[in-house]
C-alpha cells in the first residue's frame, strides 16, 4: 500500500472521528444531524480512498444525502432541542471502555492493513475477481480478458452470486417504506390524543 | 508506519464506541438514532479495511493489464449493509415522531416518568 494513501486515509479518519465527537457532543439535534452529513461525506471520501468505489457513491447518496433528508423531515415534528442534562454519564464510560478496551485486544489477530495473504484475500476474492461461476457464455475467457463478463467485480457479485440477497434486499425497503406509512397514517386523524384526554381528565 | 498500518482497526472501534456511549448517556430519541448510525459505519469501515490489499485497485476488471484488485465481497455486503441502515432509520424516525405524537416530548426518561404516572393513575 503507497504511503499517500495511508496518509490521507488517516487524515479522512481523523477529521471524520472529529465530526462525530462534535454530532454526538452537541445539544441542537439540525446542528448534529448537519454536522453527521459532513461525516457521511468524509466517508463517502475515504471509501473512495480506499478503492470502494461502490460504497462511496452509495454512502455519498444515501448516507449523506437521502438519510440528512429523512432526518430533517423528522426534525420537523419533534423540534430541534435536546434537554439540556449531563454530559458525563459513568455507567455508559464504563460500559464503553470495556467494549472498546475487549475489540481493540480482538483487533490485535485481524491481518495487517492490506495484507496480500489475509484469508479474505487469498480464499474468495480471485473466484469473484475471475468470476468462473458467474460468466455468461464466453468459456475460454482468461483472467485478464473479461469477455462476456461485466466488467465491475461488485456489479457482478450483487447481480449474480448474491443475486436472492439483493432481491430481498428490495424487500426490506418495500417493508420499512409500507412500515413508515402504516406508523404515519393515524396520526394524522388522531392529533394528540394524550393531550386531549388530560384535558378531559382535568 | 506500524501505526498507519493499525490505524483502521483503532478508528472503527472509536467511532463504534462513540455510537454507543450517546446511546446509553442521551436521553433524546433522535440523537440515540444518531449514535445508532454511527455505530453501524463504525462497522462499515472495519469491513472495507479488512478488503485493502497492498497496490489494488478498485475491483473494475480492465482488459490486458495484469492488476491486483482489491476484495470486492467487502463492498457487496457493506452495499447491503448501508441501504438496511436507511431502511431501520426511516422506520425508527416514524416511531420517534408517533412517540412524540402520543407524549409530547421525545425524551425517554420523560416518556418512562409519564408511563410510571399513569400506571399509578390505572392502579
Amino acid at each position: 500500500m503507497s504511503d499517500p494513501v495511508l496518509l490521507i486515509n488517516v487524515l479522512l479518519l481523523l477529521l471524520a472521528i472529529g465530526a462525530a465527537l462534535a454530532a454526538m457532543w452537541t445539544r441542537d439535534l439540525l446542528g448534529a444531524v448537519m454536522l453527521m452529513g459532513i461525516y457521511s461525506l468524509l466517508l463517502a471520501i475515504e471509501w473512495a480512498n480506499l478503492f470502494a468505489m461502490d460504497v462511496s457513491y452509495t454512502e455519498a447518496a444515501v448516507g449523506a444525502g437521502a438519510s440528512t433528508i429523512l432526518l430533517l423531515t423528522a426534525l420537523t415534528r419533534t423540534g430541534t432541542r435536546e434537554k439540556a442534562g449531563p454530559n458525563f454519564h459513568p455507567t455508559a464510560l464504563l460500559t464503553v471502555l470495556v467494549t472498546g478496551a475487549v475489540l481493540i485486544y480482538g483487533t490485535s489477530d485481524l491481518p495487517r492493513f492490506g495484507d496480500p495473504l489475509a484469508p479474505a484475500t487469498v480464499h474468495v476474492a480471485p473466484e469473484y475477481i475471475t468470476q468462473t461461476v458467474g460468466k455468461v457464455g464466453a468459456t475460454e475467457a482468461t483472467e485478464n480478458d473479461f469477455g462476456d463478463h461485466v466488467p465491475n467485480a461488485v456489479t457482478a457479485v450483487l447481480a449474480s452470486y448474491r443475486g436472492y440477497d439483493t432481491m430481498f434486499e428490495t424487500a426490506v425497503i418495500f417493508t420499512a417504506g409500507v412500515c413508515v406509512i402504516i406508523i404515519l397514517r393515524p396520526l394524522a386523524g388522531s392529533a394528540r390524543r394524550r393531550t386531549a384526554g388530560s384535558k378531559e381528565d382535568a | 508506519m506500524s501505526l498507519f498500518e493499525t490505524f483502521n482497526s483503532i478508528a472503527f472501534v472509536v467511532i463504534m464506541m462513540l455510537g454507543l456511549y450517546t446511546l446509553i448517556a442521551r436521553q433524546n430519541l433522535v440523537k440515540k438514532t444518531l449514535g445508532l448510525g454511527l455505530f453501524q459505519t463504525g462497522i462499515f469501515l472495519m469491513y472495507i479495511t479488512l478488503g485493502v490489499r497492498d497496490d489494488g485497485v478498485a475491483p473494475i476488471l480492465q482488459e490486458g493489464a495484469p492488476l491486483t484488485y482489491t476484495n470486492p465481497l467487502p463492498h457487496v455486503l457493506i452495499l447491503t449493509a448501508i441501504v438496511v441502515s436507511l431502511s431501520t432509520m426511516a422506520v425508527a424516525l416514524a416511531l420517534i415522531i408517533g412517540v412524540r405524537e402520543e407524549y409530547g416530548t421525545i425524551e425517554a426518561d420523560e416518556i418512562a416518568t409519564i408511563d410510571r404516572a399513569d400506571a399509578e393513575e390505572g392502579a
